[in-house]
């Protein structure tokens, strides 16, 4: 059973990577509507596998980095179909279902490291704190990678060249529309996961901030999607500048997760998630 | 049976010569009385498009059916006889499905890929099936043909890059905008190919026409045409705001917009796109208008280039398309073939059906009265007995039908069951003589 749910989980992803690639190529409505059931199907045996870990360890599983990535994977799917449901934007799919099936190989292919898990990664609002923050950074990944292809649109239309991808690719008032809906989703979730995050930080270590290289660096995020959704909203920001600033929010939060729970030490990182 | 098509188009007449047969007959009522009433042929299907007229048919012989569709055509006093018969091409069976298969895909266009043939040749269809012309085998070809001409549109996007300059500003439209309806178009001065583009966009759904002109009695006047609103040039600037997509087509000297302009007008419209179409020489727009952002400027020259590298894109689509036709030509011909072998498979039904009724009729009147069930399961007895022996040679015909002794198979099989009893008296005078 417990190899069973992690490989049906795989396969799906990887059909429905598989079967998005084919319709980048073939123009197939019917590629497209494989690789959405497809990821449907995995989502679901993802869901299954990650009940079976939290129910089997007590705790969500997100003590090491594999296992992170493996909720990530599980929110991105999840906002993804959510997307795909609303107002389907099917290419970006050729995007999102390798995303997700690299994602959910991570927590095989990077092991657990043996050791108790300290006490600070249980608790009601550390688990709040982490879905609502992965899931904020799902929507929030989405409008990064609708933001590349946005780009890659507008630079075909704007130097009037027009290569593979300018068929395949929606409009740009579509792909701008995904940003803008993938930010209100996305900014809300993420601020939720931050004030979740400092209050559990307020009740277990006695400080809201602590100046942890993940905390800055997701605040400087933060600041990046708060400045987007201000500027969208007032002087009506879009397109271009939308998009540039979507990547760059996505760079700063790839930067945190890598970055801070890998190389720097601070009490983010996953070194400090278990006791020896 | 055979299909036979003889026609004529725009490589082989001239336009004068089109003409004259387009004219022919101007209502398919008439033309399908004449045709109907030719004995050579049994089914038959007559269309003429823009740029070709051509007849369809099938016919036991092909020979005397190609003399009696020339002689259709030529009917028409003024078109002298010589004349027509160098335009004319005939196809015969395979050729001339394929010929309608290329016809209806678009393939034999003067624009290859232009999607109006495939509409043409339904209506065409529509009227032959109203005057009750055609029959089994063009119904089957037709349906054919439709399913043809879409896989080619799908499979190989022969249609989807624009080939004209106001079919590729509204594809680059949509591009920029998604869909066009409830878009409002500006237009400013006006021109033949800014009329055909605001044609073409107000068919696409925009919502709103604004027309501006130098002269006010001018864009009055296109406002009615279009059902637009007319502007006075002076209020451009906030013509500008209202606007999503604009025309401009000016006999102006120097730009009738500048980057400073639009740049304003963009902050004000709070950076909604903005795409103009700059179709004037000497230009209207200044080209530096392209660096702004959410604002997309394309010129005559651009919308030309976009066309010719769509026209090579169809030109190479077509060489994909030309395959699927021949593979799909392969496939109707097949089943054509079939089609020789069902009158001898009737043929032996018949028979059977015959004789079970003879036998029946004997064996009952020796065997006295029986109940009504009793009758019914001697008669599902004999019919019983007679399919499963007949299942073996039909089965032999159906599957044979590809080899080329097919015919000669046919033979067999109507000799080894005297299907063709008046042919047998020759038989045992030959069986006399061994």
């Amino acid at each position: 059973m417990a190899a069973i749910l992690l490989a049906l989980t795989l396969v799906a992803y990887f059909g429905g990577t598989a079967a998005y690639l084919a319709y980048v190529f073939a123009q197939r409505e019917g590629f497209s509507r494989a690789g959405a059931v497809c990821l449907a199907a995995g989502w679901l045996a993802h869901t299954g596998d990650i009940l079976r870990r939290t129910l089997m360890e007590g705790r969500l599983p997100m003590a090491t980095p594999g296992e992170a990535l493996f909720i990530f994977g599980w929110t991105l799917t999840a906002i993804f179909l959510l997307l795909t449901w609303r107002s389907p934007i099917r290419i970006l799919g050729a995007l999102v279902a390798p995303c997700a099936a690299l994602l959910a190989t991570a927590v095989w292919l990077l092991p657990p490291r043996p050791g108790r898990v300290s006490p600070l990664l249980q608790g009601f609002w550390l688990h709040l704190h982490v879905v609502l923050a992965l899931l904020g950074t799902a929507a929030l990944t989405l409008a990064g990678l609708g933001g590349l292809l946005y780009l890659l649109q507008e630079r075909q239309l704007k130097q009037k060249r027009f290569g593979f991808f300018y068929r395949r690719l929606p409009s740009l008032t579509q792909l701008d529309t995904l940003n803008h809906w993938c930010l209100t989703l996305g900014f809300p979730l993420l601020t939720l996961g931050i004030i979740t995050g400092s209050l559990y930080a307020q009740l277990a270590l006695g400080r809201f901030f602590n100046w942890d290289p993940k905390e800055v660096l997701t605040l400087i995020a933060w600041l990046i999607y708060a400045v987007l959704l201000h500027e969208r909203l007032t002087v009506g920001w879009r397109g271009r500048r939308a998009a540039w600033l979507a990547l760059g929010g996505l760079g700063v939060m790839a930067a945190a997760f890598v970055g801070a729970s890998l190389w720097f030490s601070g009490y983010h990182s996953f070194g400090s998630f278990r006791t020896p | 049976m055979n299909l036979v098509l003889v026609g004529l188009n725009h490589r082989t007449a001239p336009v004068e010569l089109r003409e004259k047969l387009c004219g022919l007959f101007p209502d398919p009522e008439s033309a399908y009385r004449r045709l109907k009433s030719l004995p050579e042929i049994s089914e038959v299907l007559y269309y003429t498009t823009c740029n070709r007229v051509e007849v369809l048919a099938v016919a036991p012989e092909a020979e005397a059916a190609i003399r009696a569709l020339t002689g259709f055509l030529a009917s028409h006093s003024e078109v002298a006889g010589q004349d027509l018969e160098t335009a004319l091409y005939v196809h015969e069976n395979e050729a001339a499905v394929r010929h309608l298969f290329r016809v209806a895909a678009s393939l034999d266009a003067l624009v290859v890929g232009e999607p109006q043939i495939l509409g043409q040749v339904k209506a065409a269809y529509r009227q032959a099936t109203e005057q009750e012309a055609t029959g089994p085998i063009l119904n089957r070809l037709l349906h054919k043909t439709f399913s043809v001409a879409k896989k080619v549109r799908t499979e190989t996007g022969i249609g989807d890059h624009a080939v004209s300059v106001s079919y590729a500003a509204v594809s680059l439209g949509k591009k920029i905008f998604g869909e066009l309806t409830g878009k409002t178009v500006l237009l400013i001065g006006a021109g033949e190919m800014a009329e055909l583009a605001l044609e073409h966009l107000r068919r696409q759904g925009v919502a709103q026409i604004i027309i501006a002109n130098r002269t006010l009695s001018r864009a009055v006047r296109l406002a009615e045409r279009f059902r637009g609103r007319a502007v006075p040039l002076e209020e451009l600037p906030e013509a500008l705001l209202a606007c999503d997509i604009l025309i401009s087509s000016t006999g102006a000297e120097g730009y009738v917009l500048t980057k400073e302009q639009v740049r304003t007008a963009m902050r004000r419209r709070r950076q909604r796109p903005l795409f103009l179409i700059d179709i004037a020489v000497p230009r209207d727009l200044d080209p530096r208008i392209n660096d702004l952002e959410n604002v997309y400027l394309y010129n005559i020259d651009d919308l030309k280039e976009v066309v010719e590298t769509n026209m090579q894109r169809r030109q190479q689509a077509a060489v994909q398309a030309e395959g699927l036709v021949a593979a799909e030509t392969l496939k109707f011909m097949d089943w054509l073939k079939t089609l020789g072998v069902f009158p001898t498979i009737i043929a032996l039904q018949e028979k059977a059906r015959a004789i079970c009724r003879q036998e029946l009729k004997k064996t009952l009147s020796h065997l006295g009265p029986l109940t009504p069930h009793q009758q019914e399961a001697l008669e599902i007895l004999t019919r019983s007995v007679a399919a499963k022996l007949l299942h073996d040679p039909i089965m032999f015909l159906k599957r044979n039908h590809h080899s080329r002794r097919a015919a000669a198979e046919i033979t067999l099989v109507r000799r080894l069951f005297n299907l063709d009893p008046e042919e047998e008296v020759a038989l045992p005078s030959q069986a006399e003589a061994e």
